[in-house]
């Protein structure tokens, strides 16, 4: 025996029941868990940007530029799992100038493109173009040609040019709304459009992808504002707290209810992949599930939320709790991803065993790496706050 | 004068990008719907469009078909990663059905369960069902999947990028990445022979003749009088995946 298939005869030993025999290892592992909640955390955060400047949510203000360089740590490294999950990365061009028109996962990438440069860059850009062009006065030597050439050389600081600047920055962000939807609601068609798994194929799961993204992101930035704020050492505005916890709650409950949905329609249509189904969600995907994404990442948020409505006595509790919430809230989606990406593979498709699946810790598809990919976004926010810092932008005199 | 010479060119230019822009829309609509509705059909006439039959009657499990895939394809010789192989269905008296497929069907096989709770046991080979509106070939980003045309669904090895989507999307098990080449593999009607004139080597070894390979094309070829005399089945029909590979007495616990 090989080593490399050393790992194939243990699982070979835990399958149960029958699986067929090219069903023995996981095509898709901890990477493509880390993929769709990288995305959502961007779309939900996009979104969230988009809501203050679209409907004019004032109070949500301080979030704004937080949340947008979110969605843009985040989506800088969203391909990295993807592109080292593939068998033969050095080809993962291909994608993009030979992408086969049936194929719904070749048109992540100019989605992606989409997003990233037409929408993000520019919305970021122009919110920015003002206040790198005073930066770039004031400051000295390297840091003043960095933001020299952020300007990309549009220096014009008239007021009617700024009017242009907000005018493009909000056509960019309506345009931006349907982006983010579809960036998202696309990541769930590739689960959603196979019919050959039955726990994916559903129309409804490019929508609870996009809520459930929507609730990770809102989560995100809740936690990233009184992490920004705990270290620049100002005052948590709690007001901000109960506006964004107030969306998060009416968001949750809708990605619940669809989720709910979901299970419910597959319990009492009851097709013929109904028996295996129940014995994954009841034994395998138990703790992920039920617990992981139910109990501690649904909820309990939502009971402190509705808590957090009422209960306004101790300033710091309150905090204290939102904190934990939005912890609480990542740990779940985290776990819906892993529901839907491992639990979908680790039945048979002949419906009749299991597979068993044991993340590594190292290599490319490992947890470290996971873990790299999920931190690696947290640096780039850091130095992306402290290239464009939110709160030394030059005020809007209309404003 | 100058001035309605300018308003009528006008109008014209606008009339003619209108309809240009409307024809562009109309058509990317017309072949948008053609991309979200997947088939493969034969084109060239002169070539055949290949069906197979498995008789699961004449099937007696010696696994030499699974033998001779491994060794005529490059198969790792593991218990594990077939491009065909061969279940054994039992289906107690209970009414639970029993699958096993050790190694294939490689080594044979041995009836575990006793005489008296038997209600019945046959055995299926089981190989890529070529379909002619496959999910595999659907899914696959780069087209490194296709089907030729004779309608036998193929990789190009030197282009397949191992995103792995298309061994999701098969629902029959029968696609594995190939864990020295590190793309995706799977039975390819032994298209290397085919093309000089010799049956795939699954047939080739099959002592009782439980598989059959032929032109669905050809109304007088043995394959087409055999789907003309049996009922036949195929595998997941409700998954419309325009499988060609025909199952005759195909038992309902069958997947």
């Amino acid at each position: 025996m090989e080593p490399h298939y050393q790992h194939l005869y243990e699982i070979l030993a835990h399958a149960q029941g029958y699986i067929f025999p090219n069903e023995i290892d996981l095509q898709w592992g901890i990477l493509i868990v880390v993929y769709p909640f990288i995305t959502g955390l961007v779309a939900g955060a996009f979104i969230l940007a988009s809501l203050e400047r679209v409907f004019k949510v004032k109070i949500l203000k301080p979030t704004y530029q937080i949340a947008l360089l979110t969605a843009l740590s985040f989506l800088l490294v969203a391909t990295m799992p993807l592109i080292s999950h593939l068998s033969q990365p050095q080809r993962a061009y291909e994608i993009m100038i030979t992408p086969h028109s049936s194929s719904a996962m070749a048109i992540f990438g100019f989605v992606y493109l989409w997003y990233l440069a037409v929408v993000l860059l520019l919305e970021i850009w122009f919110d920015y173009r003002h206040s790198l062009v005073v930066w770039a006065t004031e400051k000295t030597g390297i840091m003043r040609l960095v933001y020299k050439i952020l300007t990309l050389g549009v220096n014009d600081i008239s007021p009617r040019t700024l009017k242009w600047d907000r005018k493009l920055g909000y056509i960019i962000t309506v345009v931006g709304i349907p982006s983010a939807f579809i960036l998202h609601g696309y990541v769930g068609f590739i689960f959603g459009s196979l019919k050959a798994n039955p726990w994916w194929s559903s129309p409804l799961i490019p929508i609870i992808f996009l809520f459930s993204a929507m609730v990770s992101g809102i989560a995100l930035i809740m936690l990233v504002y009184m992490i920004v704020s705990y270290v620049r050492k100002k005052a948590i505005d709690l007001n901000v707290l109960d506006s964004i916890g107030k969306y998060l709650f009416f968001v949750l409950i809708l990605d619940f209810t669809l989720e709910s949905l979901d299970q419910i329609h597959r319990i009492y249509e009851a097709e013929e992949s109904f028996e295996i189904i129940k014995l994954l969600v009841s034994g395998k995907l138990y703790l992920t599930l039920f617990v992981a994404q139910g109990l501690i990442g649904t909820i309990i948020p939502l009971v402190t939320l509705v808590f957090l409505q009422f209960y306004k006595h101790k300033i710091r509790l309150q905090k204290t709790m939102y904190f934990i919430v939005s912890i609480l809230v990542l740990i779940g989606v985290y776990s819906m991803r892993w529901n839907v990406v491992i639990g979908g593979q680790l039945f048979s498709k002949s419906f009749s065993g299991f597979t068993s699946f044991k993340v590594g810790l190292i290599g490319l598809d490992g947890t470290l790496m996971a873990a790299f990919w999920l931190i690696l976004p947290v640096g780039i926010l850091a130095f992306l706050l402290w290239l464009l810092p939110p709160w030394k932008m030059v005020k809007e005199e209309d404003e | 004068m100058g001035n309605e010479k300018i308003i009528t060119s006008r109008r014209k230019f606008l009339k003619t990008a209108t309809a240009l822009a409307g024809a562009t829309i109309g058509y990317t609509w017309l072949k948008s719907s053609q991309i979200l509705l997947f088939a493969a059909k034969p084109k060239d006439e002169s070539l055949p469009w290949y069906g197979i039959v498995i008789d699961i009657q004449k099937c007696i499990g010696c696994g030499n078909c699974a033998k001779a895939c491994k060794n005529e394809n490059d198969v790792p010789l593991e218990p594990f990663y077939f491009r065909t192989w061969v279940e054994q269905y039992t289906v107690k008296n209970d009414g639970s059905v029993i699958i096993v497929s050790p190694n294939g069907g490689i080594d044979g096989f041995k009836q575990t369960v006793p005489n008296e709770d038997i209600f019945k046991s046959f055995f299926v080979p089981k190989m890529c069902n070529h379909c002619s509106k496959s999910p595999c070939t659907q899914v696959c980003p780069v087209g490194a999947t296709f089907e030729s045309p004779e309608g036998v669904v193929l990789i190009d090895e030197k282009y397949c990028i191992g995103c792995r989507y298309c061994v999701q999307a098969c629902p029959y098990g029968c696609r594995f990445i190939h864990p020295v080449k590190k793309v995706a593999n799977k039975c390819t009607l032994c298209y290397h022979r085919l093309k000089k004139g010799l049956a795939p080597a699954c047939m080739e070894t099959c002592p009782t003749g439980a598989r059959m390979y032929g032109n669905l094309r050809d109304k007088n070829s043995e394959l087409v009088k055999f789907l003309k005399e049996h009922t036949t089945m195929i595998l997941r029909p409700h998954l419309n995946t325009g499988s060609k590979l025909y199952y005759n007495a195909l038992s309902s616990e069958v997947r």
